[in-house]
């Protein structure tokens, strides 16, 4: 299992939280990823410093191969079921396969930017 | 006697009542969301309104739909608690935005966007009897070409 240093990486590493880690330890053990990322982007969002509510997580997997998109994500959303309801309310997913990944341009755009319809 | 009795019935009673009426509030909401995705050929369950998305989630979502000039019907959840959860119930799913496409969820805004970009929500699309804006936009190129 290899995990490449990325600057979404570390950032999310500054702000480690108790749900950064969780999810990230659930997501691992899980499906035996062969690259993850989970990036705490509530930086972005009107909730107070430090917070973990909205997520990114980029999910590299042998378990997704086969698997439609759709299924591909609900098996993420399906692992994180706990963090979903207990405060997490935002989570993109970029689910791919090793093959789908090295072949990619290994790129993870930012999510589109919050238009205040959380906390106002 | 009977006030004794009363009261040692009354909290099953009420909590009863109480499950009941949740039960059935769950219910309705169901089939209003089951009727809402049938009747209608893409619907998008969103925060706020196409005109003033108050989420950048959905906000992408409306976008990928101008672009591809999709008729939809748009609910949002933010004016509907019972909807905002009921939705995610109906779907199990557990984000806000969702797209259903003839009566079936077809995803979020990774979903959506992905499908966009690899084609697939045109060919989608033409399944339900809608024509992409972005298909018309094509064919009139090559036909200036030709």
């Amino acid at each position: 299992m290899h995990h490449t240093l990325r600057l979404g990486y570390s950032r999310s590493m500054s702000t480690t939280g108790i749900i950064t880690n969780a999810i990230r330890t659930k997501l691992q053990s899980a499906l035996q990823t062969k690259h993850l990322e989970v990036i705490n982007e509530s930086h972005m969002h009107n909730v107070p410093k430090n917070a973990e509510t909205h997520f990114k997580v980029v999910v590299v997997s042998d378990k997704f191969d086969g698997l439609a998109l759709i299924k591909r994500h609900r098996l993420v959303n399906d692992i994180l079921k706990d963090e979903l309801q207990n405060g997490v309310h935002a989570l993109s997913i970029v689910a791919k396969t090793p093959e789908q990944w090295d072949s990619s341009d290994k790129v993870v755009e930012s999510s589109p930017n919050c238009r205040g319809g959380f906390g106002k | 006697m009977n006030s004794i009795i009363r009261r040692s019935f009354y909290p099953i009673y009420n909590n009863t009542y109480k499950l009941t009426c949740r039960l059935l509030a769950d219910a309705k909401i169901n089939e209003k969301i089951d009727k809402i995705v049938k009747d209608n050929k893409v619907v998008v369950f969103m925060k706020g309104v196409p005109d003033a998305p108050r989420c950048g989630f959905s906000n992408a979502v409306v976008q990928i739909m101008r672009m591809h000039a999709v008729p939809y019907e748009s609910h949002d959840v933010l004016a509907d608690e019972n909807l905002r959860q009921g939705i995610k119930d109906y779907s199990n799913w557990p984000t806000i935005p969702q797209v259903f496409i003839n009566g079936e969820f077809v995803g979020g805004c990774d979903i959506m966007l992905q499908m966009h970009q690899s084609g697939e929500l045109v060919e989608e699309l033409k399944k339900v009897g809608i024509k992409s804006a972005l298909l018309t936009a094509d064919e009139a190129k090559k036909e200036e070409n030709k």
